[in-house]
This record gives structure tokens, C-alpha cells and sequence, in this order.
């Protein structure tokens, strides 16, 4: 493992033409771009459907009119319908999980920088890259798609549990073509991450340039890498689920749907099927899944902590280890999700331990941020603002998992807000913060132009207050007892108090999503006219910082770097600047 | 320095929320109830000192090691008795916690009602619950799909020849006598459903081609809503009924009033 692989750099013909260049492109650095488009142009959807969302839920019944102009069917009269909002609900969580949050920061980043910090010319395999692009376009087609057809997008969630999901229109609008549209959606986006997977993991373990040993490896690379393996290992096992729920479907199949159903008061012709089957399928990628979304984060805040810390990361070979064990035992958790499912109350006992097992290697990272500021000199960048907002969410996000990973406890908490509240602090705000961070980190070394530190610094102000905001006081709706999934607060005599929460989370939702375009502007506006950025503007250590920006096609210009120490020296006594560039070699540092 | 302000003011405002309790659990009124509310309550006070902790000593380190003049950064690559330290730390403390609540869980799901407690049968649909007690003979009598029929009022399939069957009592909303064990049998005709009372702190999904049963014993007398927890359609958030805890006597009552 340790061994370095020496390879040959690959000779690569710079392709001409738009379209080879742009669109159909072999490159890494175009394909982790279009990654990451897509991803912006997904969570501009994700977020202007929680705005509707969160209208909905703070003030049910309002009549709008410009809504029924916009959704003459979810919305007649301008007032939305509960199918309405829960297509709305499984549409923001469907796009945020799979084209954000999976792909923004594997995808994405993981494209563009894994082989520059690795010193590779290129993924090992640029077709395949491509292809996996491409299927996850159309994936995201497909899905959008469900918004068109009749009955609307599907109305199951994003974990799609049949029954519901599973018996068509019968059991309620949008769970006729719509829902078959997203299984299809989610089957063709399996595909193309588990070809990505293929492709980061050979990257990374063929394509090191010499002297690159694993324990150089930067964390971020780390991160995708494991990452990688858990895509591999989850996605399979999604996608084979998903063609179960096709078939059961379209075919007429019984694997989720048991015998003897009565739905609207007529006979479903389908017998020997398990609803559970599932969710066992389904959590076992599901769990693993909130582990790719997080982990390359992790793997960006260290990085960014060290950099402007200028101090070596606290722990690596601890922070290493961290992301492998929590990449293991993220396998063997799942059931955390099925305590009151009906399983047997034995495993319930088992997963709440293999689950705080997982806390462990979670909370040692932790520990290593906050040593890697602990006698550094830290500087406030936009992105080091990012990361430390990232430490301080992934922190609350995590305390709370302690409270749903013990059976009796989450007897009570189960699908409330609570848990809403839960996985957005540490899957989805957490890992945004993390996107946000690489983004303002890296952007000029994309753009060879920075972003404006000051937008940045607004933008970061208003979202972190905001996140806060929106969904710290959800645990307390949780605690108060009221159901996720939930349309509106009107049927119940005990949510009459939820109401004013849900008023003051949305207008703080509005408030927060509505800075989001500051962001925007930003980065299109920096794209075009930002401040001009030198290779390595914030003297940091890893192969990236040693190439122009944009760097050229094939990343080194031909010539592999040699690589000669650890990613992470920052501030070594004795030497003459206070960074020392993973390539730079042996003698120039001067040994006390 | 800001930012360190935000984080505190934030982590104040939260400790302080959570310990005004001004939104806060319904009262309780099972048996097990309180034990399950004790255990919240212990892992509310050790992930609030992690909380608080982590996030001040956040606070704190940017402040004090941010760039200025004069500042030497102290050059290290970590510690390993560090990070056995925390990692021992952390590790007794969370599955401390855990372990403290496996047995409230055990109690409720791996040992059986007690012998005598009182059979319910509860049966989701979209979207309304039906409860059906065994009536006077105390046997539940035969049901079957084929013969539900919502139109003609058969929510549950009962089957009218069987003699167990002609007493049995289906309504849309519970009663359940104080302080006796109940024994609830968790169905559902079409999709997964959630049975969820907040003040018996139960919940229980109600799977469509399995009995789940659960065990409680309500301790206060009252009338308590029970909702939907469990994601069924596009009337999941009225998915509504309700348990009313009565006396004895008033509970005999009640449900003789609804078996003629
Ligand atoms: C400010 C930003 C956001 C707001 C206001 C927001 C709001 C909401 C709301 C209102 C719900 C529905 C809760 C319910 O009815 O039970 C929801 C569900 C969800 N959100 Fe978000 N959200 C935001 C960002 C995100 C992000 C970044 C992610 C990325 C992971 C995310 C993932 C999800 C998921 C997975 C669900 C569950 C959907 C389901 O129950 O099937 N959200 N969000
Ligand atoms: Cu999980
Ligand atoms: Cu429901």
C-alpha cells in the first residue's frame, strides 16, 4: 500500500473544438465543472422547492394566486394541495441527496483535484468519466421530468418505502408515472456513480506519482478515495433494489408488496412480498450514503484548517484512520433507521451499538480539528470561515445522533422533526458548508480569479446565522412531538403550538435562501471580472497549487512531480517560508 | 473574534432553550413512560457538555491563535497519547449512555405483555385507524381480506359466520382502563402506517402484511391524540384519532355502549 506507483505520464492530444472541449469532454478538470453545474442548477431547484415548502407549512390554506398560474394542478385556486407539498418534500430531498450532495463534492471537486493532488495527467479512465457524467444528466432529466407528467412527481419521500411506492396510482396521486420516473431516475444514477467509483478508486491507487505514498496522500484525497470504496459497496446494492421496485411496478412482480392488500377498498392482485426487504436495501445504501455525502467535507476542512492554520494537520495518520474505520463501519448501521420498523427488537440492540461505534472515529476528528488550531496562526479567510462553520455544525449535528441511535429514546423521536432537524445539520447543511468552503478554496485555481472575499464574508455571515436558525429550533418541535412528512398543522389539537416555531423557521428559511444569491452573483460575476489569482494565493502545500491555473490539459505539462514529503508543512521551524510544497525536495529544508 | 462571538451567543441561546424547557414534552402518562424520559434527560446532559464544550473551545481557539503580529505558530504533528486519550474517553462515555437505555427497550420489545393484559387490535388504513376489541368472550374472531368492504362499514374483513366474530367491537377511536397492561396489535390493510401517541410515548410502525404487538400501561387518566408517524399518502398529517384512559368503570361503559 505504502509503495509509491511510479506511472509514465500518458501523452494527451489537447482536444479542439467546442464540443470536445466543452461538452463531450475527456478531461477531468471540464468534468468535475459540468459535476458541479449540475449540482448548482440542482440545489437552486432543492432550494426554491423548500421555499415552497416552508410557505406551505407556516401558512397552509393562504390563498396565492400567482401559484395556481405557476401549478394549476398542485396548487388550484392558489392554495396548495398535501400531494401537492409532498411531491414537493420527496423532489427537494431526492435532488438535494443524490445531485448535490453526492455530487458536488465527489464528483465535482473529487474530479478536478484528485488526479492534480495525486500528480496524475488524468483519471485513469476518461471515457468512462464521461459516461458517468452523461448517465447522471439524464438521470437528472428523468427525474425533473416526474414534474410534468400527470398525477405529478411522487408523493413516497426520498427513501420511497413501498407499499406506497409500489402499488401506482391507486395509493395516491404522483405514484403512477411519476414515481416510476424517479426509480428510473435513481437506477441511472447508480450506474453512473458506480462507474465513478471505479474510476477514482484505480485513480488513486494507479495513477500516484512517484514518491506519492499513501501516508502523503492529502486528506482530501483520503476522503474521495474511501468515499469511493462506500459508493462502490452502497450504490450496488441501491440499484438492485431499484430494479426489484421496477419490476414489481411495471411487471407485476411481488418483492415489497405482501398479500392481501386493500387499498381504497379494492383488492391488490400481488402476494409474497416484503415491505422491509426494502428498507433493508434501502438503509444499507442509505447509511453509507450520508457518509458520502459528508465524508470528502471532512476531507476539505482539513485541508483548509491546516492551510490557514499554517500549521501540519493535528493527527493525520488518527485522521486517516478515522475516515477508513468510519467508512467500515458505516456497513454494519443501517438498522438505526428500522427500530420501530417491526424487525426484530434483538438487531435494534445490536445496530444501536455498531452505531455509537461509528461516533467514535466522528468524534476523534473532531478532537484532530480542534488540535490543528491549537497553536496555529489563523487566518479568516472566506473558505477558512466555511470550515470552521463546517466543525461547529458537524458538532451539533453529531450530539444529536446520540439521542436517535438508542431504541428507547427514539421511540419517541423517531420520524419527528427531530430528526429532521438531525440529518440537516450534519448531512445537509454540514456538507454544504463543505462545498461552500472548497468553493471559495479552489475557485482560483478553476478560474485563475478569485472570489470577492468580501461577498463572501456576507454570504457566509447570513447562512451560517441562518442555518442555525432554521433548524436548531426543529429540535424542539421534535421534542414536542410533531411528525415529519406532514403537509400542514391543522388536523391535531397538540400542534396549534408548533405553528409559531414553524412561522419563525420559514421566515428565517427565506431570509437564509434568499443570500444564497449572493453567492450566485458572486461566483459568476468572479468568473468574469474577479481580482486576478497568482498559482498558490494562499501558500498552500499540495501538488495543485504547483501547476498554472486553470491548469493546462494534461495537469503537469508531461513531466510527473516528484513528490518528497507530507501534504501538510506548514510553518517547519528552519525553513525560509513558512510552507513547504509537497514537491519541493529534500535539501531545501534546513534540519535543526 | 465575530465569529467566535456568534458561535457562543449560539451555543448560549441553545443551552439556554433546552434548559427552560419552554417548549418541551407532552406530560407523561405510561408506566415505562418516565424511565424513557430520564434516559432523554441523561443524554440531553452529555451531549450538552460536549456541545458546550466543543463549541466555547472552538470559540476560544480562533480567538486566541488568530493571526497576529508576533504570533509563532508551535510546530507539531499531533500526539498519539492524545489520541488514545480521546478516543478511550469518548468511547466509554457514548456507549456508557447506550447502554443505560437498553433496558427500558428490553423491557417494552423483548418480553411479552404481561399475562392478562387487555388485547387491541389496531388496523391502519388511509387514512384512519381502526380499533377492534374482542368483546365480551375476549377472543378476537375470524377476519379475512377478501371480506373488507369500507363501502358497507367491514373496515377490518370481519367474518359474520364465525361466533367469536359476532361480538367484536370495531370503532374509529380507543379507550384503554388506567393502570392495567394493554396488549396492542399493530396491522395495516394498505401501506406503512405509524401508531403514535405522545403522552404513552409509544410509537410503533404498522406494517401491511405483518401483527406487530406492543405493551403499555397508561397511567393518567385523559383523552390523548393519536397520530400517523409513518409517511402513508396525501392524508398522512390527519391521519387522526384518539385514546381516552378512563377508570375501570367508565371504560366498561364506554365499551358497552359500543357493542349493542
Ligand atoms: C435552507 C435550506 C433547506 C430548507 C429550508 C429545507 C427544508 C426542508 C423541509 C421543510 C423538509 C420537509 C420536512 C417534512 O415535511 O418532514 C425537508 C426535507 C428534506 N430535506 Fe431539506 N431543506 C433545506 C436544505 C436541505 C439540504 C441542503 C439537504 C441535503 C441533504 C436537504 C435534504 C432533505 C431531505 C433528505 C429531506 C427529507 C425528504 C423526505 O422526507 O423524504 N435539505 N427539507
Ligand atoms: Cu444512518
Ligand atoms: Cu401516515
Amino acid at each position: 500500500m505504502t509503495e509509491a506507483v511510479h506511472v509514465e505520464p500518458v501523452v494527451h492530444q489537447a482536444p479542439q473544438g467546442f464540443i470536445r472541449k466543452y461538452i463531450f469532454s475527456l478531461d477531468h478538470k471540464v468534468i468535475g465543472i459540468q459535476y458541479y453545474l449540475l449540482a448548482l442548477f440542482s440545489v437552486m431547484v432543492g432550494m426554491l422547492l423548500s421555499v415552497l415548502m416552508r410557505f406551505n407549512l407556516a401558512w397552509p390554506g393562504t390563498e396565492v394566486p400567482i401559484l395556481e398560474t405557476l401549478f394549476p394542478v398542485g396548487a388550484p385556486g392558489g392554495i396548495m394541495t398535501p400531494e401537492f407539498y409532498l411531491s414537493l418534500m420527496t423532489m427537494h430531498g431526492t435532488i438535494m441527496v443524490f445531485f448535490v450532495l453526492t455530487t458536488a463534492p465527489q464528483s465535482g471537486f473529487g474530479n478536478y483535484f484528485l488526479p492534480l493532488q495525486i500528480g496524475a495527467p488524468d483519471m485513469a479512465f476518461p471515457t468512462l468519466n464521461m459516461l458517468s457524467f452523461w448517465i447522471t444528466f439524464v438521470s437528472l432529466l428523468v427525474l425533473l421530468a416526474a414534474f410534468v407528467v400527470t398525477g405529478g412527481a411522487p408523493i413516497s419521500g426520498w427513501t420511497g418505502y413501498p407499499p406506497l411506492s409500489a402499488l401506482g396510482e391507486i395509493a395516491g396521486p404522483g405514484l403512477g408515472t411519476g414515481q416510476t420516473l424517479w426509480v428510473a431516475s435513481i437506477a441511472l444514477f447508480c450506474v453512473a456513480s458506480l462507474l465513478g467509483a471505479l474510476n477514482f478508486i484505480t485513480t488513486t491507487i494507479d495513477l500516484r506519482t512517484k514518491g506519492m505514498s499513501m501516508m502523503r496522500l492529502p486528506l482530501t484525497v483520503w476522503a474521495w478515495f474511501v468515499t469511493a470504496i462506500l459508493a462502490l459497496l452502497a450504490f450496488g446494492v441501491l440499484l438492485a433494489a431499484g430494479v426489484l421496485l421496477l419490476l414489481d411496478r411495471v411487471v407485476g412482480t411481488s418483492f415489497f408488496i405482501p398479500a392481501g392488500l386493500v387499498v381504497s377498498d379494492q383488492m391488490i392482485n400481488h402476494k409474497g412480498g416484503s415491505p422491509l426487504l426494502w428498507q433493508h436495501l434501502f438503509w444499507f445504501f442509505g447509511h453509507p450514503e450520508v457518509y458520502i455525502a459528508i465524508l470528502p467535507g471532512m476531507g476539505v476542512t482539513s485541508q483548509i484548517l491546516s492551510t490557514f492554520a499554517r500549521k501540519p494537520i493535528f493527527g493525520y495518520r488518527a485522521m486517516a484512520y478515522a475516515i477508513m474505520a468510519i467508512g467500515l463501519v458505516s456497513f454494519i448501521v443501517w438498522g438505526h433507521h428500522m427500530f420501530l420498523s417491526g424487525m426484530s427488537p434483538y438487531s435494534a440492540m445490536v445496530f444501536s451499538l455498531t452505531t455509537t461505534a461509528v461516533a467514535v472515529p466522528s468524534a476523534i476528528k473532531t478532537f484532530n480539528w480542534l488540535g490543528t488550531l491549537w497553536g496555529g496562526r489563523v487566518r479568516f479567510t472566506t473558505a477558512m470561515l466555511f470550515a470552521i462553520g463546517f466543525v461547529s455544525l458537524f458538532v451539533t449535528g453529531g450530539v444529536s445522533g446520540l439521542f436517535l441511535n438508542q431504541p428507547s429514546v427514539d421511540i419517541y423521536l423517531h420520524d419527528t422533526y427531530f430528526v429532521v432537524a438531525h440529518f440537516h445539520m450534519i448531512m445537509g447543511v454540514a456538507a454544504i458548508f463543505g462545498i461552500f468552503a472548497a468553493t471559495y478554496y479552489w475557485f482560483p485555481k478553476m478560474f485563475a480569479r478569485h472570489l470577492s472575499e468580501r461577498l463572501g464574508k456576507i454570504h457566509f455571515w447570513i447562512t451560517f446565522v441562518g442555518v442555525y436558525s432554521i433548524f436548531m429550533p426543529m429540535h424542539f418541535l421534535g421534542v414536542m412531538g410533531n411528525p415529519r412528512r406532514y403537509a400542514e398543522f391543522t388536523a391535531f389539537e397538540f400542534l396549534a403550538d408548533v405553528v409559531p416555531i414553524h412561522e419563525f423557521i420559514s421566515i428565517a428559511a427565506f431570509v437564509t435562501i434568499g443570500a444564497q444569491l449572493l453567492f450566485a452573483v458572486n461566483f459568476f460575476w468572479s468568473i468574469a471580472r474577479g481580482k486576478i489569482a497568482e498559482i498558490n494565493p494562499w501558500s498552500a502545500t499540495t501538488l495543485e497549487w504547483t501547476v498554472p491555473s486553470p491548469p493546462p490539459h494534461d495537469n503537469f505539462g508531461g513531466r510527473a512531480p516528484v513528490v518528497h514529503r507530507g501534504p501538510y508543512e506548514y510553518s517547519v521551524p528552519g525553513a525560509s517560508r513558512d510552507f513547504i510544497l509537497q514537491s519541493e525536495p529534500e535539501m531545501k529544508v534546513v534540519h535543526q | 473574534m465575530i465569529l467566535a462571538l456568534t458561535i457562543w451567543v449560539i451555543t448560549l441561546v441553545t443551552t439556554a432553550l433546552f434548559i427552560g424547557r419552554y417548549w418541551w414534552f407532552p406530560a407523561v402518562a405510561s408506566a415505562h413512560g418516565p424511565a424513557l424520559d430520564q434516559q432523554f434527560m441523561l443524554t440531553l446532559v452529555v451531549t450538552g457538555l460536549v456541545f458546550i464544550l466543543a463549541q466555547l473551545g472552538l470559540g476560544y481557539l480562533i480567538v486566541h491563535f488568530r493571526d497576529r503580529p508576533g504570533r509563532h505558530v508551535r510546530y507539531s504533528h499531533g500526539s498519539n497519547k492524545l489520541e488514545i486519550l480521546w478516543t478511550l474517553a469518548t468511547t466509554v462515555l457514548f456507549f456508557s449512555v447506550v447502554l443505560a437505555g437498553q433496558d427500558i427497550w428490553a423491557s417494552l420489545n423483548l418480553q411479552n405483555a404481561p399475562a392478562g393484559s387487555l388485547q387491541i387490535e389496531i388496523t391502519g388504513q388511509q387514512f384512519q385507524w381502526n380499533v377492534r376489541y374482542p368483546g365480551a368472550d375476549g377472543k378476537f374472531g375470524k377476519t379475512s381480506n377478501t371480506l373488507i368492504n369500507d363501502s358497507a362499514g367491514n373496515f377490518v374483513g370481519l367474518d359474520e359466520r364465525d361466533a367469536a366474530a359476532q361480538d367484536d367491537v370495531v370503532v374509529p377511536t380507543m379507550a384503554v382502563p388506567v393502570n392495567r397492561p394493554v396488549e396492542l396489535l399493530l396491522r395495516s390493510k394498505d401501506v406503512t402506517h405509524s401508531f403514535f401517541v405522545r403522552e404513552l410515548r409509544i410509537k410503533q410502525d404498522a406494517v401491511p402484511g405483518m401483527t406487530v404487538p406492543i405493551h403499555f400501561t397508561a397511567t393518567k387518566l385523559g383523552t390523548y391524540e393519536i397520530a400517523c408517524a409513518e409517511l402513508c399518502g396525501l392524508g398522512h398529517h390527519r391521519m387522526r384519532s384518539v385514546i381516552e384512559v378512563l377508570s375501570e368503570a367508565d371504560y366498561h361503559n364506554w365499551l358497552k355502549e359500543r357493542s349493542d
